[in-house]
């Protein structure tokens, strides 16, 4: 598992400024477009509660919680609203043609 | 040295407020004072994720010392007087303050003629309480609620998950008569039933009798209910007593002005216990009882008290979690607005409030988990953006609402 680059989506199936839970493995994922047009993942839950984070609102580069609007950059996984105070993991995304990927391991 | 800051209310909003002072560089000394034993905690105080044996604190002890924040628990302030700025407790000497900010929160109103140290007939507020009542629920048990508004009812899913036979009496006709359209009331009401719930509305209560392992409910038509355990659910009033006996002015809660501060000069209130003039409703005073209000007024307190400009435009927001589902409110409906429904597939729905000028004033929702989350996020910020979004749009599921968002 030298290369773990595992295809997401399609491009267009994430809005600009949106997000998407993506499961795999027995785990869950948040994958993001930004306004920008880049292309972003973290862990899925909320490190607050174990609440999905694809569920909230993405403004600009900050995901909200839908739980007790605990704010995250999406881009560095850090904490930057209460009552959120533990750093999300990020992943490394690429974009091939149409295709999203990440690498989990 | 100087006095420094004296919170007084060791509950979310005091530790918000002590925590954010040091956050924007405040050096002098700040002693948070609370009567409760544990640190403080999140409330609701049991959730199914809590484990029974500690409340979930807001941060543990050590980060109090750390951050040089004297935090007192078992400690209540009997006294202030501000005209020579001090805070006396029953045994010790008084502290001095230079600025002081009251965050007592509230108390649960409790049935008349029912002793506080009872065992079986309890309300729902601190983390003992919620102890108390878990230990006496399960599948051979039954639980008696009174007073059919939030608390009653997350109580009641609460008993329903262990097994417990649950009835909730409500003297209204209908239960959540406050803060929600009566169709919301009805799919949470209908849920309940699924579960199992019994619902007595429009009844009156005659006497209350605890016994040695049971409770009797004495109803005005006549009938005699037994349980295991009664939880009062039937709202709590402000913690005013201290500025009240000091001489502060109150209304509905310790009045506040939009800067938080008191009638009396340096001090301060935020939270549950006081009542202020809600920007983004043109001065409307009210006085909130929800988690989010306590955060946000945590952290106004503490930049008012170091001086620093800001309003606090945040609009009123709660949530209740119930069984699977999820109510969130945002805004302050006042009732006579016009309404307008978004249905979403899966069945949730969201219901905006729209103003006599078509300004969106408030919107509630229901849903199955954080179905309805973003949208009412949105909505959320509609209604701090004084929007005036077109009806067609609020009631089309498949219309984006960010896409309306000024921005
Ligand atoms: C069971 C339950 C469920 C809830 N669920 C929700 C929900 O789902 N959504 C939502 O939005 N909100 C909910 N809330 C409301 C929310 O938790 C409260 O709005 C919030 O806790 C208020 O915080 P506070 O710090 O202002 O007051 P409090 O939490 O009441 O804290 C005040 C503290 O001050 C202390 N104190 C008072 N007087 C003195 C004194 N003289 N000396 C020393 N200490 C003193 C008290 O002991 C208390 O610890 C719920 C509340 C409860 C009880
Ligand atoms: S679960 Fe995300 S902020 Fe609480």
């Amino acid at each position: 598992m030298a290369d773990s680059w595992i295809e997401v989506c399609a491009k267009d199936a994430i809005d600009e400024e949106d997000v998407i839970r993506f499961d795999y493995g027995g785990k869950t994922y948040a994958i993001y477009r930004s306004p920008e047009d880049t292309f972003h993942a973290t862990d899925g839950l909320c490190t607050h509660e174990k609440i999905h984070l694809a569920d909230g609102l993405v403004m600009d580069d900050t995901i909200e919680c839908p739980k007790h609007n605990g704010r995250f950059d999406y881009k560095t996984g850090e904490a930057v609203g209460a009552p959120v105070c533990i750093n999300l993991k990020t992943y490394p995304v690429k974009v091939e043609g149409e295709a999203v990927f990440i690498k989990v391991a | 040295m100087n006095a420094g800051i004296v919170i007084i209310g060791a509950g979310e909003c005091g530790a918000r407020a002590a925590f954010v002072l040091r956050e924007y560089g405040y050096e002098e000394p700040i002693t948070l004072i609370g009567s409760e034993a544990h640190p403080p905690y999140e409330r609701p105080p049991l959730s199914k994720s809590q484990g029974a044996s500690a409340p979930v604190v807001v941060a543990p002890r050590d980060k109090y010392a750390s951050e040089r924040i004297d935090l007192r628990t078992s400690c209540t302030v009997t006294r202030i007087d501000p005209d020579l700025q001090l805070v006396h407790f029953a045994e010790g000497d008084p502290i001095k303050y230079d600025k002081l900010l009251l965050t007592t929160g509230a108390t649960p109103r409790m049935l008349r003629g029912i002793s506080p140290a009872s065992k079986r007939i309890l309300p729902m507020r601190t983390f003992e309480h919620a102890l108390g009542i878990k230990c006496l629920l399960g599948p051979t048990r039954r639980t008696i609620i009174v007073g059919g508004g939030f608390i009653g009812l997350e109580v009641g899913a609460m008993a329903r998950a262990a097994g417990t036979e649950v009835v909730i009496l409500e003297t209204q006709s209908r239960v959540l008569t406050r803060g929600v359209p009566q169709t919301i009331a009805d799919t949470l009401v209908e849920r309940h039933r699924q579960e199992g719930v019994r619902f007595e509305c429009g009844i009156q209560i005659e006497a209350v009798r605890e016994t040695d392992d049971a409770v009797e409910v004495e109803l005005a038509d006549g009938r005699t209910l037994t349980a295991d355990s009664l939880v009062v659910g039937i709202g709590v009033v402000p913690n005013t007593q201290l500025a009240e006996a000091a001489g502060l002015v109150i209304d509905n809660g310790i009045a506040v002005n939009e800067l938080l501060e008191t009638s009396a000069a340096n001090i301060y209130a935020a939270g549950d216990c006081c009542s202020f003039p809600s920007a983004i409703y043109d001065g409307r005073r009210v006085r909130l009882e929800s988690w989010r209000n306590t955060q946000d007024q945590g952290i106004h307190a503490a930049k008012m008290l170091l001086g620093k400009p800001d309003t606090l435009a945040s609009v009123p927001w709660m949530w209740s979690d119930q069984y699977d589902l999820t109510l969130q409110v945002a805004g302050l409906a006042d009732g006579s607005e016009r309404s307008v429904v978004r249905n979403y597939e899966d069945g949730s729905r969201i219901i905006f409030h729209l103003g006599a000028d078509g300004r969106l004033l408030a919107a509630s929702g229901i849903g199955v988990g954080n179905s309805i989350a973003r949208d009412m996020k949105l909505s959320e910020m509609l209604i701090a953006a004084r929007a005036e979004p077109d009806p067609d749009h609020l009631s089309d599921p498949s219309f984006k609402l960010k896409s309306i968002l000024p921005r």
